[in-house]
């Protein structure tokens, strides 16, 4: 589990993580971010951060009718990006929203579990661990 | 800027055809870099000087800037409009998620025009525009449940701004604000009144895409340097821990924190409602604008007691800031940190300016004193110095009495003040309540010059913080005060927040701009900022502002300021060196 949320309660709602995440892919602004930040209905009641946990069966690769999502030694998937049609049934197979998409490939964006998140959040409400 | 960039483009909306359409403007986005100096322009285009501001001819501008969604604290929106309390340039500038909002939407500035038949939202989802009903939420009272029916009805979460108004915007309260994410604000001059006049109840924006630079390796390292330096310098901690109402303190032990109307510069357990009282007592959380890792929005968590319920009770959460505290307590003689609380729960609710209502409250309290107004007038609500409970009344008065001095209320107190007397202590600046620093000449004769007659003009309570330590003379208060408004038209037409000055230096800046596709030098900034600078001026004079009729409340130089007692004299002498100044950028 390379990223983790540690304590969601300490989220300012800033989006500096999302940020970070379209870096991470080359790029400057959120489209491609696979993070996702949400207020809690408002506000006032904080917000939820989703992040890809990296799972050791994860569902997005199961549901990959195309066999592009390789799994990841250590968590995680790998996308074989010649492989992909765009289908975006991995989309819809994460359960934490965790996978963005490139409207321009039409292809999803992958979490390559390099914890740039976790490293430009001031609140250290993202957590990397090398796995 | 960058060929590709969608920031040139300008999105027009008709609310009386009910129709919008998209115009490319990079020849104003590459002239104007974004923000106010783009706004300014559009403004003149768009706004015939002649006109009412709560008819539907007054058009309402957003516009943002080509930093916005590229660097950090690069975070805000500024609107344009022409202003229903002053008459003249109307210009309020807000973070929350509006400026990355707009950004990922695609365009770099809104232009609304005419009036709605009914009332309606808009909901701008990248490059699709739907007028939407608002009949349902027109006359809701309760302020902050507009943005819970929105957020349920529209897609975009997380990623979305929803500006609305509250009871005060329907009412055409003339400094009725626009709130946004609950706890930002367009605040001053009336915005919200212009939304009402449209029958705009709402605007929400949305969207998502990826920008360009002209290095992404140097993007890259650069941003990082930026993050590095808005975490760690001690220029931002003041933002980061306290916050804004850290400066409660100081400025009471300096005497610059205006207390009862200026009536008096003692007022006895100020410390209740310190910002280290606050943060104690209340703080609930900390919040953000999107893409500012500072998180400068301090909010109270405040239970409230079910009266005729025992056990019950409910907490809202209220943003609390220096200007509040000043405006709904200091100001009003409030030394308790709940009553504060109640009265920005009230102004929140109705969607007022905190700052121009607290004003407002002041001068009605010492006009009362003095038998300027009556119990009869007041419709038997007598205003008293501490009193939450009665302002809380006033306050409600002014948004839906029908009486004839409330409704002189709610067109500003400058215009009251004209009708029943009491100038001379009604603390105005061209028609605009004062901001919290009774500092000196640079905070006065800045609110009276500056083009929006704001503190965040040309920050004058910065200039009179040096003079405690060296004294200036008439040419340098003038100097600097039109130097630093001057810098601050580039600032604003990044759009980065003020709070982010220091960091954000010319080289900062041309450095960011550079990746943005702008190749420009330090002289060319300074001569594009004098350009907006003189464009907002010109529009004030075309409106009909003119300097001649501006004056200083005779009530500052009755009270010794943080820098002493004033001496109307040499504040005359800054003023004529001022006329000339503007007269020669002009």
């Amino acid at each position: 589990m390379p990223v983790f949320v540690k304590d969601a309660n300490k989220c300012v709602g800033c989006l500096i993580c999302m940020f970070a995440c379209g870096r991470a892919h080359l790029v400057v602004g959120v489209e491609s971010s696979c993070i996702k930040v949400r207020s809690q209905g408002g506000i006032s009641r904080g917000f939820s951060v989703f992040v890809c946990r990296g799972c050791e069966d994860p569902p997005c690769a199961r549901a990959c009718p195309e066999d592009a999502l390789i799994i990841r030694k250590g968590g995680g998937v790998l996308l074989k990006e010649d492989r992909c049609t765009g289908c975006g049934y991995c989309v819809k197979a994460c359960i934490l929203d965790a996978i963005g998409w490139n409207n321009a490939k039409n292809k999803p964006v992958i979490c390559i579990q390099c914890g740039e998140c976790a490293k430009s959040c001031h609140y250290k409400v993202l957590e990397h661990k090398r796995v | 800027m960058i060929k590709e960039d969608t920031l040139k483009q300008v999105l027009y909306i008709d609310l009386s055809k009910k129709k919008s359409w998209v115009e490319e403007r990079q020849d104003l986005f590459s002239k104007y870099i974004g923000g106010a100096g783009v706004a300014i322009k559009l403004l003149h285009e768009n706004c015939k000087y002649d006109i009412e501001p709560l008819s539907p001819e007054n058009p309402i501008i957003f516009a943002i800037g080509p930093l916005n969604g590229l660097f950090p604290i690069a975070s805000k929106t500024v609107a344009l409009f022409k202003s229903p309390h002053t008459g003249n340039l109307g210009e309020s500038h807000a973070g929350g998620r509006s400026a990355i909002a707009i950004r990922m939407a695609g365009y770099g500035a809104i232009v609304i025009k005419g009036k709605s038949e009914r009332p309606c939202y808009l909901a701008i989802h990248g490059d699709k525009v739907y007028f939407k009903d608002a009949t349902t939420l027109w006359g809701l009272e309760e302020g902050l449940s507009i943005g819970s029916l929105i957020r349920k009805q529209e897609p975009g979460a997380g990623l979305r701004t929803i500006m609305r108004i509250g009871p005060a915007g329907e009412k055409m309260i003339s400094y009725a604000c626009v709130t946004l994410e609950t706890y930002r604000h367009f605040g001053r001059l009336g915005l919200g009144a212009v939304f009402g006049s449209k029958n705009l109840k709402a605007i929400l924006v949305s969207g998502k895409r990826d920008l360009k630079v002209t290095d992404f390796k140097e993007y890259k390292e650069f941003y990082l340097e930026l993050l590095k330096q808005l975490a760690q310098s001690d220029k931002m901690k003041k933002y980061h821990e306290l916050g804004t109402p850290a400066n409660v303190l100081p400025l009471s032990f300096s005497k610059g924190i205006p207390i009862k109307n200026l009536l008096t510069n003692e007022l006895q357990r100020i410390e209740n409602i310190s910002g280290e009282n606050f943060a104690e007592k209340h703080l609930g959380r900390r919040v953000a604008c999107s893409h500012c890792p500072v998180a400068c929005i301090h909010l109270s968590a405040l239970r409230k007691p079910y009266e005729d319920e025992p056990y019950f009770y409910r907490t809202v959460y209220l943003s609390y800031d220096y200007e509040l505290i000043y405006a709904l307590g200091t100001m009003l003689g409030i030394t308790s940190s709940e009553g504060v609380l109640k009265l920005i729960e009230i102004v929140e609710d109705l969607g007022l300016d905190a700052i121009s209502t607290g004003v407002a409250l002041a001068w009605s309290t010492e006009a009362f004193e003095r038998g300027i107004i009556d119990e009869k007038m007041t419709e038997g609500i007598i205003p008293q110095w501490g009193n939450v409970e009665v302002y809380v009344e006033f306050i409600k008065k002014i948004v839906f009495s029908e009486g004839e001095f409330f409704k002189d209320m709610g067109k500003g107190l400058d215009y009251a003040a004209s009708k029943y007397g009491g100038k001379e202590f009604a603390l105005t600046y061209g028609k605009n309540e004062m901001p919290g620093y009774h500092t000196g000449y640079g905070a006065h004769i800045g609110y009276l010059f500056g083009a929006r007659h704001s503190h965040l003009d040309s920050a004058g309570y910065a200039i009179d913080k040096e003079a405690m330590i060296k004294s200036f003379n008439e040419e340098e208060f003038a100097e600097k005060l039109i130097n630093e408004e001057l810098w601050r038209q580039i600032i604003s037409s990044l759009v980065i927040c003020f709070f982010g000055r220091e960091i954000y230096t010319p080289e900062m800046i041309l450095k960011c701009l550079k990746l943005a596709g702008y190749e420009l030098d330090e002289d060319m900034l300074n001569e594009i900022g004098r350009e907006i600078y003189a464009n907002k001026y010109l529009f004030k004079i075309k409106c009909g502002f003119d300097f001649e009729n501006l004056q200083l409340p005779q009530r500052i130089f009755e009270l010794p300021s943080a820098i002493g007692e004033l001496n109307q004299d040499f504040a005359q002498k800054i003023i004529n060196i001022l006329k000339e100044k503007i007269k020669s950028l002009l």
